[in-house]
């Protein structure tokens, strides 16, 4: 049963993983405009366009 | 932009003299050519007023975009903006139908952008981000944290709890045991602290005023469970709940967010119907220069220019020029009137014909549509006294809840002799058991399910507890124009004409945007005619020639048609000449939405009163009455008339809901006990009503009703069902005999079974 000692840390530390990588997405705005993502997927990259980090509503909110 | 007689009160048509004639004739021409091409997009106000500026000099400007659809939508206005000089960014958001674009100045104005993307062929308007967006983003973002958190720790805290109980069967020692739960501790009593806020702070805020309300019980169980834990963790005992604890979190936490989603969504819709109704005035200064700025900022006296398919911005006088207006948000009819110089106009309505000028009588908090907007938030004040039956339940529940688990402490402590901590244990068991799942849990899970299935069959809620208070209702008032009706005048007596006159006046009116015009064309929509030499004139109608032969289609003077043949007055008539034959009469009318009669006839049957409030005539009204089996009716109600009405009825204890589509009903439209309105309803309207349905067909007003009352009939066997789980398990637990498995069996299960029974709604509406 001593290996339950390395087991559940990495079992935790996996889920963890998964939680922090959901709690980013969610910070960064990737779940705000779902509709548009499925769109957005059809166009072709433009190359001068804005960078997608860009959060249009946290921007204005902020000044 | 054919101007016809209509059967509109003569003090509406005998305004104003000759003075104006000459001038609108030149004006009528040039109107011609704006307004052939495309749908009418609404004026936009000023969106310079909306810009904000940042530290750096940037220039950023939201704006509700209409029109939305693909992936095409997203790329031209993207596309186009990015385009242009001096555009850092623009990003259209789908789900929310709003675009965000930033730049630098001076080689981008906020008017270019808007025109950019009215260009494009989508309406906008600019809005503050500060005033619309209420902080529902927040909100949202934070609940969806603490639920993820939560349900991480939980699932884990219960693969470590399940680990456990099955260990006490087996070989598993203290030692293993006690570092499990330590485990657990870690694990849940971060996440306890982190999702439990909205909780807590809720509580907080409800004790601090003095009242009770459901997150008391929730945050004592849940803190109590979790403090207990940690005590019986540290000296090494076997009765930790830290799974209960964080499980129960979970669950009201997926019922809140849902809850909260629905309200948003809700929210949303109504202030981008508002925002859509945001305009701006051009105002004629002393040298003749137009100013574009918004309504609000225009001063009585002031002369203000409205273009050919223009908004009106104020009230005012028309001193210059001669069109038509479409008054339907005022009056809620469909057909316009006629506007020349002395003619009142009033703010909302349309100016379908001519451009006109006029002097400003009142403007922004003075018009009317302003008037007219105070009646809906006074009513909407009035409306806020419903409760929901979540939170009546609540308000019998919780004191409930704290009265069993003080009688569970004080009967072991006091009565059994049990020691503190045993008698505390029990107090947390029945806190445990009694925790509100089913109703945290299962209502919000019922509104979801009844919201999306209203959503796919084209009707959209826009309040929360519509559905609730839309299943108490015991009487349906509707309003006739656009509602009963489909508000646009049909051909009538296509059979008696030659087809041949019938596609020249079709090919005539092609050239007009005018209601009436648009109707001909709908009755002859094909027509191998050229006509050229189109020529309009406001008040009276259109003229045209083909084939070297005059034609001219418009009211009976402008046809030289003998009044006396006039008609019965109710139906509306359009009058067309082909060179100097006699003037034909084309006679229309504005028919019943196909399933009007069924819908009114299937209310009744469910025992249900209807009645027909409309501002229109008395014969119009009765004729639409009798032909849908309504018994009661009224005709020309003011605004404030309908809204008497539903007081009267509120009055004798009825609930009633309303349904109508003017600017008229918006007020008519708040003071039911709930409201529906089509989506070709005033914006006014659409934002006043609970519900707004999509399709022609009013048998979503019946099919609303159906659905609301069997989701009312879920909640409340919900309530039931888990009211009948704590006659059970109650006594369980104030016997001491409910062990951390026994708690986390018992809450699980009863949450699955109130969620089942809630998504059986769905099940039932596919088969």
């Amino acid at each position: 049963m001593e290996i339950l000692v390395v087991l559940i840390p990495v079992a935790l530390f996996l889920g963890g993983l998964g939680l922090a990588a959901f709690l980013w997405s969610l910070r960064t705005g990737q779940f705000d405009d779902l509709d548009g993502a499925a769109m957005r997927i059809l166009l072709d990259d433009e190359p001068n366009a804005a960078p997608p980090s860009e959060d249009p509503e946290r921007t204005s909110v902020s000044n | 932009m054919t101007v016809l007689a209509t059967p509109y009160p003569e003090d509406m048509r005998a305004h104003g003299g000759d003075c104006c004639d000459m001038g609108s004739a030149a004006i009528g021409t040039v109107a011609m050519r704006a307004n052939i091409n495309g749908p009418r997009l609404p004026e936009m106000a000023d969106p310079a007023a909306y810009v904000r500026v940042d530290d750096t000099g940037i220039h950023h400007l939201h704006m509700f975009v209409d029109g939305l659809q693909c992936a095409n939508c997203i790329r031209s206005i993207e596309g186009g903006l990015r385009s242009l000089a001096g555009v850092i960014s623009a990003r259209v958001n789908m789900s929310t139908g709003r675009l965000y674009v930033s730049w630098r100045p001076p080689q981008m104005t906020a008017l270019k952008v808007a025109n950019t993307v009215q260009g494009l062929g989508y309406a906008v308007s600019p809005y503050d981000p500060a005033t619309v967006q209420d902080n529902r983003d927040k909100t949202d973002r934070a609940l969806l944290s603490a639920m993820a958190v939560s349900g991480f720790a939980a699932a884990n805290v219960m693969l470590l709890s399940v680990s456990i109980w099955a260990g006490a069967f087996s070989d598993m020692g203290p030692a293993t045991r006690d570092l499990f739960h330590w485990i657990s501790a870690a694990i849940a009593l971060p996440a306890v602290a982190f999702a439990g806020r909205p909780f807590f702070r809720s509580a907080v805020e409800a004790l601090r005023h003095g009242r009770m309300n459901m997150d008391v019980p929730i945050s004592l169980a849940v803190v109590l469970a979790a403090a207990m834990s940690l005590h019986q963790t540290i000296y090494g005992r076997e009765h930790a709940y830290f799974d209960a604890s964080i499980s129960l979190l979970f669950f009201l936490l997926v019922g809140r967010y849902l809850d909260h989603r629905a309200r948003t969504k809700a929210r949303a819709t109504a202030s981008h119907l508002l925002g859509l109704a945001a305009s701006s005035a051009t105002v004629v200064d002393a040298q003749g220069v137009h100013h574009l700025i918004p309504a609000r900022n225009v001063s009585p006296g002031a002369l203000v220019f409205v273009a050919a398919g223009g908004k009106v911005p104020v009230d005012g006088v028309v001193v210059d020029g001669a069109s038509t207006v479409d008054t339907s948000l005022v009056t809620g009819e469909s057909i316009p009137v006629n506007a020349s110089c002395g003619t009142s106009l009033f703010a909302g309505t349309i100016n379908l014909a001519a451009p006109v000028r006029m002097r400003v009588t009142a403007a922004g908090e003075d018009t009317l549509l302003a008037d007219i907007m105070r009646m809906v938030e006074v009513a909407e004040r009035g409306r806020t006294k419903f409760i929901r039956i979540a939170d009546r339940a609540a308000t019998l529940y919780a004191p409930l809840v704290h009265v069993l688990a003080l009688a569970a402490f004080g009967g072991w402590w006091l009565i059994a002799g049990a020691d503190v901590e045993t008698s505390l244990m029990v107090a947390v068991a029945v806190l445990i058991i009694t925790c509100p799942c089913a109703l945290g849990l299962a209502v919000p899970v019922v509104q979801t399910v009844a919201i999306g299935t209203l959503l796919r069959n084209g009707i959209l809620c826009k309040s929360g507890d519509g559905l609730e208070r839309l299943a108490a209702i015991d009487t349906v008032v509707f309003d006739k124009t656009g509602t009963l009706t489909l508000g646009r005048p049909e051909l009538l007596n296509a059979e008696d004409m030659d087809p041949r006159i019938l596609e020249l006046a079709g090919a005539l009116a092609r050239h007009s945007t005018h209601p009436m015009s648009q109707a001909m064309v709908r009755a002859c929509p094909q027509s191998e005619f050229a006509v050229g030499e189109i020529q309009e004139n406001p008040g009276f109608g259109l003229s045209g020639v083909c084939a070297n032969v005059p034609l001219r289609l418009g009211n009976a003077a402008w046809c030289d048609a003998d009044q006396q043949q006039v008609s019965n007055g109710v139906n509306l008539e359009l009058w067309f000449r082909y060179g100097t034959d006699d003037p034909v009469c084309l006679q229309f009318a504005d028919h019943l939405r196909p399933d009007a009669k069924a819908t009114v006839a299937k209310l009744q049957r469910w025992g249900i009163h209807v009645e027909l409030l409309s501002g229109d005539r008395p014969e119009a009204v009765s004729n639409i009455a009798s032909e849908t089996g309504i018994q009661t009716w009224r005709a020309q109600c003011l605004p404030t008339e309908k809204c008497e009405r539903l007081s009267e009825m509120a009055g004798d204890g009825r609930q009633v809901l309303m349904v109508g589509d003017g600017l008229n009903d918006a007020p008519a439209l708040t003071l039911g006990h709930v409201s529906m309105s089509p989506a070709t309803g005033a914006e006014i309207s659409q934002a006043a009503a609970d519900f707004v349905f999509q399709a022609d067909n009013l048998d979503a007003v019946t099919m609303a009703v159906e659905l609301a009352r069997k989701a009312d009939r879920r909640v409340r066997e919900n309530i039931g069902l888990s009211i009948g789980y704590n006659i059970i398990a109650v006594p369980i637990a104030m016997l001491g005999l409910v062990t951390p498995l026994i708690a986390a069996i018992a809450m699980s299960s009863s949450s699955i079974v109130v969620t089942l029974n809630a998504l059986r709604l769905r099940l039932g509406r596919r088969a």
